[in-house]
């Protein structure tokens, strides 16, 4: 992979010249920041990356990105993302959405290119509201949540991200918090990383329409306390020396247990984490983890392979080619019957 | 085979409709006798009318598929306003097409089909067939029983032997109009075998051989081959030629082409064949909808690659905020739209010109987009091919409308020396080594045409971004400015008037100034050149243009529209195209409005014509 990068960029280089124009301590700032840095690092040439997003305050991505980019029509990005990265498979593309964009008016969009795992990034930024449009209540908003347009509370019942990308088949899927720069560059790297969708939710402040709704995983004092972070082959343990505690599985259900010191958690029959099952039931129960009865997982949640639909259609093409030879006009022209006049 | 001893009377044009139950195969077997009158050297024009429904109930009239032909010994235009023969497999099948029958034309019914039940499901009370006999030539063939006994002795279902009693009506057909049956037996070896193959060519052959026999038939026809431009012929239908359009576009552009498509009605048939076709680099992508094609499809430009969608109406529509998005954004992009009977689902299978206002103005603001219209079906494949090119030439998204009437008939087509269609080179943006890198300006234009550079994903130096929101002229960037947001709307007007110098003037048919010229668009052609024709015979002068251009519309159209005192539009909507004509040139335009899910009937024209001619200016 090296080998193919250019001369050595940095962070900067990957600064667009535009003014960045979100509301001040956006969690968005953040995300910008922390893709910014492992851009240089991917070994990816910067006239490949391509970030394509939909409409919302999160779409405003790709502008401030010194890629190729594209801003595009409210929920559509997966389309748009999935007809450049067929007719270019070497684009590294990545999809920037946020709850609404991405869950709700391009809900459809969303579940068609995860389940057809084009290798691609899409980065979901849940605040769990609209804020381009104001403050409305989005698909994952809390239910009761009072706004403009739900000045009685919120009726809707939220969807989860993670729950949701995984009923798609992803197979990749992963969730991270906007100020944890080292978590989220790990994640970001590994998304990258992945041959095949990618899918990333990244738990963003609104600091205007729904400041502190993720206080606690955000916050580092709770944060021990309030997200369970995933490690590959290590026990679902969380909290802080002294309060430790460990997840379990009993009767198909997630239980927390309680663990000293002195426990091994493993013998305690703590859940060991695995990205690789072949069953999602696994990455299903994690993705049911919610505050306040549980911790929050952080991490990747699952990661496995399959084939990926780009490959497979330039698979179809060059078999076309390979059995019936590279394509004649004129003899398509003239294929079946017809006649000659003098 | 011989034709026997029984007279042979040569006849100039005939028009045969085939109808009975969608399960019938009434399109298999009119499609099969049009390749043979194809290869007999007829000219042709075949108008496939069939339900939406893959299968409605049996014997009932919601289930009456008809394929008409009209074949000459001359040039001809139309499917025909009227049948000289009509084949109705059962009583539905007559009851639905017998109004199209000339008066003391022929009728040839499956009396095995005319039991008291079907009579009853088809709404008949009384048996039709004493009355029908007094207006029409009305012959009785009990095809089924004739078929059952010509197929004794294969194993087969009574099921499967009554599946290929159309062709044994195919065969009595072959016999009366003198059709050579080699290309029939050859499709049907190549894709049947065993007894259902020998089935079907028993059924065949027992046909012809009944016809030559049978004392019903006292005569048979000939019609000799039509004069024809020297060259190999083919048939194609719209749909088959766009297609190939498509296909042909990436050669002559040598690009890989993309098609985003959503299966429709009547417009599935171009994704069926260019998904066949993969081994000429194309790439296919069936979307989860309608908005996932079109955007998919403008991604894919964006990335480089020559882009096109496909729908009808009802998809079309929703295709329209990925067009508001090419237009912004100046990237090269197809969509066509094959036309059908709206509004809403309206009639998936029947023909209308109704969406051209839709496609001038269907997006939201100032959003102009070049349309063309196709005229002929083998006039489709060319016009996939100049779509392409506009769409490339001046960074624009291109609409093109087909229809349904033109996506399913057939004509024969004189195929196109591949060498002779225009090649064009892309000229993609390349960063320039004399500038600073990161200075590139993806709104700086082409003096001439006014387009911006086309520089996709993977050319280093040239990374940039592009959206929906409004853009700075010559840099992109996002700005809000009075005066550049009327600058930018001007620009991408004065980008799409351009073309209008580079596309042909039209050319009149007829007297170039006098009293009346008939100006339509697409594929009402046929009916309306019949009619003019006719016209003419009769005595009246009268001109003709056909647009293939609707935006921008040729340079020097208004000139010649005001060199004649009356101007007479027929169009399948209500007056689309005479509304533009209208407010672009301050001219008596007078629609003649048709929105039956139906061509234009030649006498139709022909009589709006006389009636025209008679008021005063």
């Amino acid at each position: 992979m090296a080998a193919a990068a250019p001369a050595k960029l940095n962070r900067k280089d990957f600064v667009a010249d535009q003014d960045v124009r979100w509301c001040p301590g956006c969690g968005d700032y953040s995300i910008l920041a922390n893709v910014q840095k492992i851009m240089p690092e991917l070994g990816v040439p910067r006239e490949n990356i391509v970030f394509i997003s939909g409409i919302g305050c999160s779409s405003r991505f790709p502008y401030y990105m010194n890629t190729y980019g594209f801003h595009t029509i409210h929920g559509r990005a997966p389309a748009f993302a999935t007809g450049a990265k067929i007719a270019n498979p070497e684009l590294s593309v990545w999809v920037v959405t946020g709850d609404g964009d991405g869950l709700s008016i391009g809900g459809n969009h969303l579940l068609h290119t995860i389940r057809r795992n084009l290798d691609i990034q899409i980065l979901l930024f849940n605040n769990r509201v609209y804020g381009l449009t104001k403050g409305q209540y989005s698909p994952t908003s809390e239910l009761g949540m009072q706004t403009k347009s739900s000045p009685q509370g919120s009726i809707d019942h939220p969807i989860d991200p993670i729950s949701f990308a995984l009923g798609c088949g992803a197979t990749f899927v992963a969730r991270t918090i906007d100020v944890d720069a080292p978590h989220m560059q790990d994640v970001l790297r590994r998304a990258h990383q992945h041959k095949g969708t990618s899918f990333v939710e990244i738990l963003q402040n609104c600091p205007v329409f729904n400041d502190g709704t993720f206080a606690e995983v955000e916050d580092r004092k709770t944060r021990a306390e309030a997200a369970l972070v995933l490690e590959e082959g290590k026990p679902l343990v969380f909290g802080s020396t002294g309060n430790l505690r460990g997840i379990v599985m009993r009767g198909g259900s997630a239980e927390i247990i309680e663990l000293s010191d002195r426990d091994d958690p493993i013998e305690r029959g703590v859940v060991i984490h695995h990205e690789r099952h072949v069953s999602p039931s696994y990455a299903q129960t994690l993705a049911t983890l919610r505050r306040p009865e549980f911790p929050l997982p952080v991490g990747v949640i699952r990661e496995v392979e399959k084939p990926c639909y780009e490959s497979m259609l330039d698979e179809q093409v060059a078999s076309a080619i390979a059995k019936q030879g590279r394509g004649d006009l004129r003899k398509l022209l003239h294929s079946g019957d017809t006649w000659t006049v003098d | 085979m011989s034709i026997g001893t029984k007279e042979v009377r040569e006849i100039e044009h005939v028009a045969i409709r085939f109808a009975g139950d969608s399960g019938d195969g009434m399109q298999l077997t009119g499609s099969k006798f049009t390749d043979e009158t194809a290869l007999a050297g007829n000219d042709l024009s075949t108008y496939p009318d069939f339900p939406a429904e893959i299968r409605a109930p049996a014997g009932t009239m919601a289930g009456v598929s008809g394929y008409q032909i009209h074949f000459s010994s001359r040039d001809i235009h139309t499917p025909s306003d009227t049948v000289d023969l009509l084949i109705a497999f059962n009583p539905a099948a007559l009851r639905g097409n017998v109004e199209d029958v000339r008066p003391q034309g022929t009728i040839f019914i499956n009396s095995d089909a005319f039991n008291q039940k079907a009579l009853t499901r088809a709404g008949y009370s009384d048996d039709p067939r004493m009355d029908l006999a007094r207006r029409f030539k009305l012959i009785e063939i009990p095809v089924t029983t004739l078929n059952r006994e010509a197929l004794q002795g294969l194993s087969l279902s009574q099921r499967e032997v009554d599946r290929s009693r159309n062709f044994f009506a195919l065969g009595v057909l072959c016999w009366m109009y003198g059709r050579p049956m080699e290309a029939t037996e050859r499709w049907l070896t190549s894709k049947f075998k065993g007894d259902v193959l020998e089935g079907n060519i028993r059924s065949l052959r027992a046909g012809f051989a009944f016809g030559e026999t049978t004392e019903l038939f006292p005569i048979s026809y000939s019609i000799q081959p039509a004069k024809f431009e020297p060259g190999v012929y083919r048939n194609i239908t719209g749909n088959l030629a766009l297609a190939w359009g498509i296909v042909a576009a990436g050669r002559q552009m040598d690009r890989s082409v993309f098609l985003g498509a959503y299966p429709i009605t009547p417009a599935s048939d171009v994704l069926h064949e260019v998904s066949r076709l993969r081994q000429f680099g194309v790439k296919t992508f069936q979307a989860e909808d309608e908005i996932a094609a079109a955007s998919s499809t403008l991604g894919a430009a964006f990335a480089g690659h020559l882009a096109i969608t496909i729908s009808s109406g009802p998809g079309f529509i929703l295709k329209q905020e990925a067009l508001g998005l090419a237009v912004m954004v100046e990237l090269p992009m197809v969509a066509i739209d094959v036309q059908r009977a709206g509004p809403s689902t309206g009639s998936p299978t029947k023909t209308e010109q109704g969406d051209l206002l839709a496609a001038l103005f269907g997006r939201h603001s100032q959003s102009p987009i070049p349309v063309l219209a196709p005229c002929t079906p083998g006039d489709c494949f060319h016009t996939v091919i100049e779509a392409f090119q506009i769409a490339v030439k001046y960074m624009t998204p291109v609409i093109v409308l087909s229809e349904g009437y033109l996506a399913n008939s057939a004509e024969p087509w004189l195929i196109p020396d591949v060498d002779s269609l225009r090649r064009s080179k892309i000229d993609f943006a390349k960063a320039d080594p004399n500038r600073e890198p990161g200075s590139f300006e993806p709104y700086r234009r082409d003096p001439d045409t006014l387009a911006r550079p086309w520089a996709i994903p993977g050319t280093p130096g040239l990374e940039h971004r592009i959206g929906g929101l409004t853009k700075e002229d010559v840099t992109g960037n996002v700005v809000y400015g009075p005066e550049n947001h009327q600058r930018m709307v001007d620009l991408r007007a004065e980008k799409i008037a351009r073309i209008a110098d580079d596309i042909p003037p039209v050319q009149v048919d007829g007297p170039e100034r006098g009293e009346l010229l008939v100006i339509g668009w697409g594929g009402t052609l046929g009916p309306i050149t019949a009619a003019v024709e006719e016209s003419r015979e009769a005595g009246i002068a009268v001109s003709q243009v056909h647009l293939r251009h609707l935006n921008p519309f040729p340079a020097n159209l208004g000139e010649v529209l005001g060199r004649f005192r009356r101007i007479l539009c027929p169009e399948l909507n209500e007056g689309q195209l005479a509304m533009l004509l209208r407010s672009r040139f301050l001219l008596n335009v007078q629609s003649f409005s048709k929105i039956a899910g139906q061509p234009f009937k030649v006498w139709e024209i022909r009589e709006r014509i006389e009636a025209i001619m008679k008021e005063d200016v």
